[in-house]
């Protein structure tokens, strides 16, 4: 049972991060070099011992002999080069994405370091002294861990990209843009910059759309009477019938108050949907946790007090919950050959998939109430910036399919949670701070859309990988959009001076995020997933993301890519003939060869911008699905470049999918030899 | 499909002869024209008469019919032989009926009947050209729960009625006689009767694997059946032992199941025999024979394994039945391995508890998970492959001869013998290979469909002899095919059809327990092969998996509960809406066939990857 070459993928333990920084390939032989830029002296005075050696990485699911390897600490990563296997083999950590560390009992083989990473990464260490144990064990607390803010890994992330290019990256999703594709302003809505000093709220963003009909003091004094001044504000308008789906924090009813600005408001925005007599006020909290609010001068609307209103309560619960229901799962993921029992109890014990259920639940409650009922809904819950930002963008991507385009998502994140002031500092412990406001909201969305693209194949341009990617992202802190908790934080942090954005990234590596099996924008509008039980899966790819022998061993996505970009190249070949463009042989060339690099490729990037990116119309989109701004981003040249490249990583991964097949029996014959009982 | 004629149900009006007013008339309007799924069987007189006896009632009007997923519709039902017919009223325009329902009554597993005195009560459900007179007072409902595990209703207008079809159906669904049974009738006229019989000669096969080995030969011992009633008549065993010591090999296993071969693994020439458990009863009784005949087949110095499908207690009990397991100081060489696999009555009732979780659409997620654990389906998915694993490790890696038997060897056995040879051996993984290999392992090796898969999930009646062994044999290829997805040639179209058809079936490929049943009944010269139909070009296609690229290597599945999942395609066929699903298959279909160059270019590149394995590439690539 030789350790064969299974698993050479594990390379990029960082999932793809240490790849942005051009070359991984160099590893850590350069590590100290190439790291140049981002070494601040902060980090630096962390680490005491950059290089352990005789460092033991363990498997957590076979018994196949430890690895033994050197262990680096850079700046930004926990870097092990495995010197035992016969391919060079590398785990990448990246400070910012370790959860938890620990040093565990010692025992006679070393010192073990368990590392439990936000991506769900667990990495097992055994180091041979004690003493370099503890001294990774202290610079790791340190390191993942900042305590300000600009030791964040963004503030020293340079990809070496122009100012222009980092500025015009800022520019690519322009929130504007969307409201004018739902056809907003128009006579009942209008985009105002009431909060441009951020009187009305310190949450949300300068500019918030509202009805026309509520002028400046009803939108103040609506203010004063909803918690932390989140009034109620447009998130989505579906354009059909005008129904359209709003968001707030609680009111601060208490037991009796009342506030007629803010049923000034509510009236407001049922009045711009004529069509329906009624709204909708949705509370996604369990009804017991708003009556408790009640006691606190908060709580929820009184149907007697508004006029036209049905409310109801939709029971997702709090960020404690879910956080301790996240820690379960976590636990059963890790336990050490279960029984199917064990994993189902567990499981089940967890709560996730309930909770997951419960958002997607209530999104397609809303969905619903928009579509089929044409009744305008208006959300909220505590503070409105955790259950609200998930319900809202679930039934946003459940309604339009422009959500479900990449161009689409960005913007969708962007306005509903970065926008909106969903705490991502907060709720992803970006810095050291309380360990009672981490929760995994962001995840149970993203776990929601995996979901929706597990029932749905064809509807979403982008792949699982796109999900991953961003996931990790949100806790990199490589970028700067998931920074502090709302606009004004990251106003004050100057991000967009000094820290890079996120989607022009994104968009670069398109190739390998796209669904082959997308079939267009035009081709689903509304999606109606179906809510039984069973339709809810445990998501290994993300729990169990790093554990790859649990995963099929043959990947279509990666074979239908190849076929893809197979089919997109003879296609390219074809209309390069035709065209004869002109620059071909000039300059591009060089940029072209760079294109791996982060950055080069954005300097097209302002095309990204103009108007009919956002356009809902069928007009735009080509046969294939893909929009204008696809073709209009990349010359020719470009795009052949990236085929070249992604086919060349399909060839690898294929490659190593081979490596996987063959290799020893795995999880499935581990100790299946034994004596007999 | 739909290729038969009108007007050739000529023998059911004997079979149904009217007994009501207006049935007689109202069976010949809907009988015109009808698009005929198949092609009645042509009964002799006496089957017919048979039938009509159990035949209550052959037609009734205005019955309403829904099912899970398909909109409710009216029409006339017609009780024949073997089918229940519905086919909906001609519309207004005088345009002919369309036979919305075509069922087998085998089909049915369970009958559930519901009447009531409705007196003044109209039906809600009419909608606008209700105009039945009979309707005076009752009316009932039948749901018919069947053995593919979809559920449908009939309204029936009259409480007698409906007690009659319900009835009538009961009697019909519940006929045990194998020769009575519908493939004995079905006579497709696309279709040669001879066809698909001898598609996978055993015989063949054995001289094939006899030509690379001394050490194995062909035996006719069981040739008529005397050795061991329940094995084919084409045996391969060690060519150092004589068909004498066979015989006496065969009275030490319970049934005569002596140990034989099972799959010679080519790339390190092990082997994989099967067999029942020896007799070795409460006195420890020794077999000289049986203990040569596995000593033969280890070489000098060789070990080999013994995978007992009981845990080690229930062997030893097993003794007090005159049964047992081989004792180490009788077999030194072979070591045991004891892996529990559930089998008989609690593994139909977890097929029958985890069906009844997945009807229940009411569940909250937690009660869903719970019944999803309580059933245990899944650990059986689970167990049953990590066995087929050992025992495919056992070959592949430790090189090892093994031995695989439970009690009778004709359940878990089978499952485990055959699901290891999917993982060794790619040959098995092609359309033609997995239907050699259901013949070979399933169906010639004696596992008895005919007692086994008389009931499904849904029948109450008191079970002895059901089991859903070759469900869970589908379910294990079923998690192959999901784990890699390239390597085999077929897809779950395949696994559905089969495992409908092992249930109930216009075919004659599951009938009987065993190769001396067939012989009797003359299946083979009196009905149609299932593999004739299925290898029929247009037929073939639907079977086929658009992403298979030959895989010469070992296939070794992940057995973590993380990557073992439910079948929701067979749980749930009739439940969730298949529509976005078959989309995408639609659609990687259309991305593949437009890339045929580059799958070769990269399967190339697969293979070129495995230098470990080029020797077996070789050898497989026919």
């Amino acid at each position: 049972m030789a350790a064969s070459a299974r698993g050479s993928r594990e390379t990029c333990g960082g999932a793809g991060l240490p790849r942005a920084n051009g070359g991984a390939e160099a590893g850590p032989r350069a590590v100290g070099a190439r790291r140049g830029e981002a070494v601040t002296a902060a980090a630096m005075e962390h680490i005491t011992t950059p290089k352990v050696e005789n460092v033991k990485l363990l498997d957590r699911y076979t018994n196949r002999k430890a690895t033994n390897g050197t262990l680096y600490l850079t700046a930004t990563h926990l870097i092990y080069v495995d010197a035992s296997a016969e391919v060079r083999k590398e785990t990448w950590i990246l400070h910012h994405h370790i959860a938890t560390v620990e040093k565990l009992p010692l025992t006679t083989a070393g010192c073990p370091l368990l590392i439990h990473c936000k991506n769900f990464h667990v990495a097992h260490f055994v180091i041979g002294q004690e003493r370099d144990c503890h001294e990774v064990y202290t610079s790791l607390l340190k390191l993942s861990q900042p305590v300000k803010p600009e030791d964040l890994y963004a503030f020293s992330y340079n990809p070496k990209m122009s100012k222009d290019n980092r500025e015009i990256g800022w520019k690519l999703i322009d929130l504007k843009v969307d409201y004018q594709r739902m056809g907003i302003p128009n006579d009942y809505w209008e985009i105002t910059d009431a909060n441009k000093d951020y009187e009305v709220c310190n949450t949300y963003p300068p500019e918030i759309v509202v009805p026309r009909a509520a002028n400046k003091a009803t939108v103040i004094g609506s203010s004063r009477f909803r918690s932390r001044g989140r009034i109620p504000v447009l998130s989505y308008l579906y354009k059909e019938n005008n129904a359209a789906i709003c968001r707030c924090s609680q009111p601060l009813s208490g037991f009796s108050a009342r506030c007629l600005e803010d049923e000034q408001m509510l009236q407001a925005i049922r009045e711009a949907n004529p069509g329906s007599p009624f709204m909708y006020v949705v509370d996604t909290r369990p009804k017991l946790n708003a009556m408790a609010n009640r006691a606190a001068g908060k709580g929820y609307e009184n149907e007697d007090n508004y006029d036209n209103i049905r409310f109801k309560f939709i029971g997702i619960e709090n960020i404690h919950v879910m956080r301790n229901s996240l820690q379960k799962l976590l636990e059963v993921c890790e336990t050490k050959s279960p029984s199917m029992s064990d994993f189902l109890t567990g499981l089940e014990n967890s709560g996730w998939l309930r909770h997951i259920k419960a958002v997607m639940d209530a999104g397609v409650f809303l969905a619903k109430a928009v579509k089929d009922e044409k009744a305008s809904v208006l959300v909220h819950c505590s503070d409105g910036w955790d259950r609200t930002a998930q319900v809202c963008s679930l039934a946003s991507l459940l309604l339009d399919p422009f959500y479900r385009t990449f161009k689409g998502f960005m913007v969708l994140i962007e306005k509903e949670w970065i926008a909106m002031g969903h705490k991502f500092s907060h709720r992803c412990g970006h810095l050291d701070g309380d360990p009672k406001e981490v929760s995994p909201v962001f995840t149970q969305f993203i776990e929601c859309v995996w979901q929706l693209m597990q029932q749905f194949p064809c509807t979403f341009e982008f792949n699982e990988r796109f999900l991953l990617e961003i996931h990790d992202h949100v806790y990199s802190c490589q970028f700067g959009n998931f920074l502090g908790t709302c606009h004004k934080e990251r106003e004050d942090l100057k991000i967009f001076e000094k820290t890079h954005s996120l989607w022009p990234f994104l968009l670069q590596k398109k190739q390998e995020f796209r669904n082959p099996l997308y079939r267009g924008f035009t081709a689903y509008k509304e999606l109606q997933p179906n809510t039984l039980p069973f339709s809810f899966q445990f998501w290994c790819g993300m729990y169990n993301r790093f554990d790859k022998g649990m995963h099929p061993k043959q990947c279509v996505l990666d074979h239908l890519l190849s076929c893809m970009s197979q089919k997109t190249k003879l296609e390219d070949n074809a209309s390069e003939l035709e065209n004869k463009l002109p620059f071909l042989d000039g300059p591009l060339t060089t940029e072209a060869c760079s294109l791996s690099k982060m950055g080069s490729g954005s300097s097209k990037t302002p095309m990204l911008n103009t108007p009919q990116d956002y356009e809902g119309e069928p007009a735009p989109v080509l046969t294939n699905g893909s929009m204008v701004w696809d073709i209009n981003v990349m010359s020719d040249v470009d795009q052949k470049n990236k085929e070249n490249l992604s086919k060349h990583q399909d060839l690898r991964d294929l490659k190593d999918t081979v490596g996987v097949l063959d290799s020893e029996a795995k999880d499935a014959s581990a100790a299946l030899i034994s004596s007999e009982n | 499909m739909g290729a038969g004629a009108p007007g050739v149900l000529g023998p059911r009006p004997v079979a149904a002869p009217a007994r009501r007013e207006g049935g007689l008339g109202g069976r010949a309007v809907a009988l015109q024209g009808f698009p005929l799924p198949r092609q009645p069987p042509r009964s002799s007189a006496g089957a017919a008469m048979e039938f009509a006896e159990l035949i209550k009632t052959a037609t009734v009007e205005s019955v309403l019919l829904s099912g899970a997923g398909l909109p409710p519709v009216r029409g006339t039902l017609c009780i024949t032989s073997h089918h229940l017919l519905l086919s909906s009223r001609p519309g207004g325009d005088g345009a002919p009926g369309s036979v919305e329902l075509w069922l087998l009554i085998r089909n049915v597993d369970a009958v559930e009947k519901r009447v009531q005195n409705l007196g003044w009560y109209q039906p809600p459900r009419t909608n606008g050209s209700q105009r039945d007179t009979r309707l005076a007072g009752s009316s009932g409902t039948i749901t018919l729960r069947c053995k593919d595990l979809k559920v449908l209703q009939l309204e029936i207008p009259g409480m007698e009625e409906c007690l009659n079809v319900a009835s009538s159906i009961e009697a019909l669904s519940s006929v045990d006689s194998v020769m009575m049974l519908y493939p004995f009738f079905y006579r497709p006229p696309s279709l040669r009767l001879e066809a698909g019989w001898h598609l996978f000669p055993l015989e063949r096969y054995y001289q094939q694997i006899a030509a690379q080995t001394s050490q194995w030969r062909l035996s006719s011992i069981n040739r008529d059946f005397s050795a061991c009633p329940t094995y084919p008549p084409a045996v391969i065993v060690p060519a150092a032992v004589d068909d004498e010591a066979l015989r006496k090999a065969a009275r030490f296993r319970q049934g005569g199941r002596f140990p034989v071969l099972s799959y010679y693994h080519r790339k390190n020439g092990t082997v994989m025999l099967r067999s029942s458990q020896p007799l070795t009863g409460p006195n420890r009784k020794r077999c000289r024979e049986d203990e040569l005949l596995l000593g033969t087949v280890l070489d000098e110095g060789e070990r080999g394994f013994i995978i007992d499908t009981r845990s080690a207690q229930a062997a030893k009990q097993a003794r007090m039945t005159g049964g047992g397991t081989e004792p180490k100081a009788s077999y030194p060489r072979w070591k045991r391995l004891h892996r529990p696999l559930e089998r008989g009555r609690p593994l139909q009732e977890s097929f029958a508890k985890l069906v009844d979780a997945c009807n229940d659409t009411a569940l909250t997620m937690d009660r869903w998970l719970s019944r999803l654990e309580s059933c245990r389906w899944l650990s059986h998915v689970k167990a049953a492959l990590s066995t087929a694993c050992l025992a495919a490790q056992c070959l592949d890696r430790e090189e090892a001869c093994v031995l695989v038997h439970g009690a009778e060897g004709t359940d878990t056995t089978l499952l485990v013998t055959a699901l290891a040879q999917l993982i060794l051996d790619p040959g098995c993984r092609t359309l033609a290979g997995f239907q050699g290999l259901l013949e070979r392992e399933w169906i010639e090796a004696g596992h008895p469909f005919h007692l086994r898969c008389a009931r499904s999930a849904y029948s109450h009646a008191r079970l002895k002899q059901e089991a859903p062994l070759f469900l869970l044999f589908l379910d294990c290829v079923w998690q192959l095919s999901r784990q890699f997805p390239f390597s085999l040639e077929f897809g779950e179209q395949l696994l559905l059809t089969l495992f409908d058809n092992a249930y109930a079936s216009s075919y004659g490929t599951f009938l009987g327990n065993n190769e001396k049943e067939r012989c009797l009944c003359k299946v083979k010269e009196s009905t149609h092969s299932l593999w004739a139909w299925l290898n029929e070009p247009g037929e073939k296609k639907k079977y086929l998996n658009p992403l298979y690229s030959h895989n010469a290597l070992v296939i070794w599945p992940s057995v973590e509960p993380q990557s073992i999942q439910l079948w929701q395609g067979l749980f749930f066929r009739w439940i969730r809406s298949s529509e976005y699903l078959d989309e995408a298959w639609a659609e990687i279909q259309r991305l593949v066939e437009n890339d045929d160059t580059s799958v070769e270019e990269s399967a190339g590149n697969r293979q070129s990857q495995a230098p470990s394995d080029t020797a077996a590439q070789t050898e497989n690539k026919r």
